[in-house]
């Protein structure tokens, strides 16, 4: 995201706070595929997704009075979608081991094993990387999906940034382990 | 060169941890530039950053075909906001109105203005100190020219000083211990102070204001008779 973005939303977030309905569509507008996605890939649930991103900005709805500016509003949108995504989560106790939502996305696709026999490496590295633990799955999306820098990440996940660069190593390294067992090498580690 | 690999087996190096930030372009400049320096002198490093940028390309795709959500998600939000208690805007604070005037300034209006605000505080300064040194001067003559009073003036040198609006009386007293200093007199929301007990020379006397000038709680310090 350009700092120029950046700085709108912040215009936008000052509007929202007055009451503008329409610096809400816009921000709306702005964000609301990425905070589905990232929240997708955390709840595995479409249609809870779909109802976080409407809990989401409703609390920045809400909330856009008290939003100081110290980090991106992007940043603040997904660390709100992480708390979301987490209290959803643990409405639905099972949902770690709900076999039957991680195949709502996994099944589109043939099994890492059938993809290597049609050579799709692309496909196989892909699902791994949904086969990744959700620590691990939304770090990875973090860095190189939604582009936040390891302070960003931190605050997100509130976590230290020294864990930050850990955890998304080890979790480059169950990836490589995944991809191993799937019968892609790659030479690392 | 094994460094990378054997770091795998033990722990990573700072730099391998790096590598993703610096494929995302997040890395401050100091760190992406030894992130390069690494990448150059070391060829495991190179090779982990070439498999690693398929794993970031591959993320990038697989969240691109998540999808997206579908309209009911924002007709349920902005019935939520319907459903919200009105929000009438409130006018703006005299805070948030300078905050947008200065924010509408470019940055070369802003340095002129800060530099005319710091010469006129300057000259108001030194207009004040001016004034009371003259006004002042006449009244304290007569004390300290008083024959009976002359052992006084052979003290410690004085000056009138004035604390800044947020010093507090613990701080002032502080000030006055640390450089020895009395209350001669009080007038104005200025003091005169009398420091120690031994005569200076003009430069002692010279540094000693330069000193009291770099106090936080002093705005102004001038010599006086």
């Amino acid at each position: 995201m350009s700092a120029a973005q950046a700085a709108s939303d912040e215009v936008l977030i000052a509007r929202i706070a007055q009451g503008d309905r329409l610096a809400m569509q816009v921000l709306y507008g702005r964000h609301h595929v990425r905070i589905f996605r990232f929240g997708l890939r955390l709840v595995r649930d479409e249609q809870v997704a779909e109802d976080l991103i409407s809990e989401v900005f409703l609390d920045v709805w809400r909330q856009a009075g008290k939003f100081e500016g110290r980090s991106a509003v992007s940043t603040w949108l997904l660390a709100i979608t992480r708390f979301k995504a987490l209290s959803a989560l643990r409405r639905r106790k099972d949902v770690e081991l709900d076999d039957e939502a991680a195949n709502a996305i996994e099944d589109a696709s043939d099994d890492p094993e059938v993809a290597v026999q049609k050579k799709d490496t692309g496909e196989v590295m892909r699902k791994c990387l949904t086969a990744l633990s959700p620590e691990h799955r939304e770090i990875v999306d973090l860095v190189y999906y939604h582009e936040k820098s390891v302070e960003e990440v931190a605050e997100i996940v509130g976590i230290p940034e020294n864990t930050v660069k850990t955890r998304l190593f080890y979790a480059r390294k169950k990836l490589a382990e995944l991809l191993t067992a799937a019968g892609v090498e790659r030479g690392w580690p | 060169m094994a460094m990378s690999k054997k770091m795998l087996e033990q722990e990573p190096s700072e730099i391998e941890m790096l590598l993703p930030f610096h494929a995302a372009g997040t890395l401050s400049a100091r760190d992406s530039r030894r992130v390069d320096e690494a990448l150059a002198r070391d060829p495991e490093l190179a090779r982990q950053y070439a498999v690693m940028q398929e794993e970031y390309a591959e993320t990038i795709h697989l969240n691109e075909t998540l999808g997206a959500p579908s309209a009911r998600a924002m007709q349920k939000l902005f019935a939520a906001i319907d459903a919200e208690p009105p929000r009438y805007p409130s006018s703006p604070t005299l805070l948030s109105r300078l905050t947008a005037f200065f924010a509408g300034l470019s940055p070369r209006t802003l340095a002129w203005s800060a530099s005319l605000a710091a010469l006129a505080l300057l000259l108001q300064a030194g207009l004040i100190g001016a004034v009371l040194v003259k006004n002042q001067g006449s009244t304290f003559e007569t004390a300290s020219l008083n024959p009976n009073q002359s052992t006084v003036r052979d003290l410690g040198p004085r000056a009138l000083v004035r604390f800044t609006p947020e010093a507090t009386v613990a701080e002032i007293n502080s000030l006055l211990d640390s450089y020895q200093a009395t209350i001669v007199e009080a007038k104005s929301g200025m003091f005169r102070l009398q420091f120690g007990n031994r005569a200076m020379t003009q430069d002692e006397v010279a540094g000693l204001m330069t000193k009291l000038q770099r106090e936080k709680i002093v705005g102004l310090a001038v010599p006086a008779p």
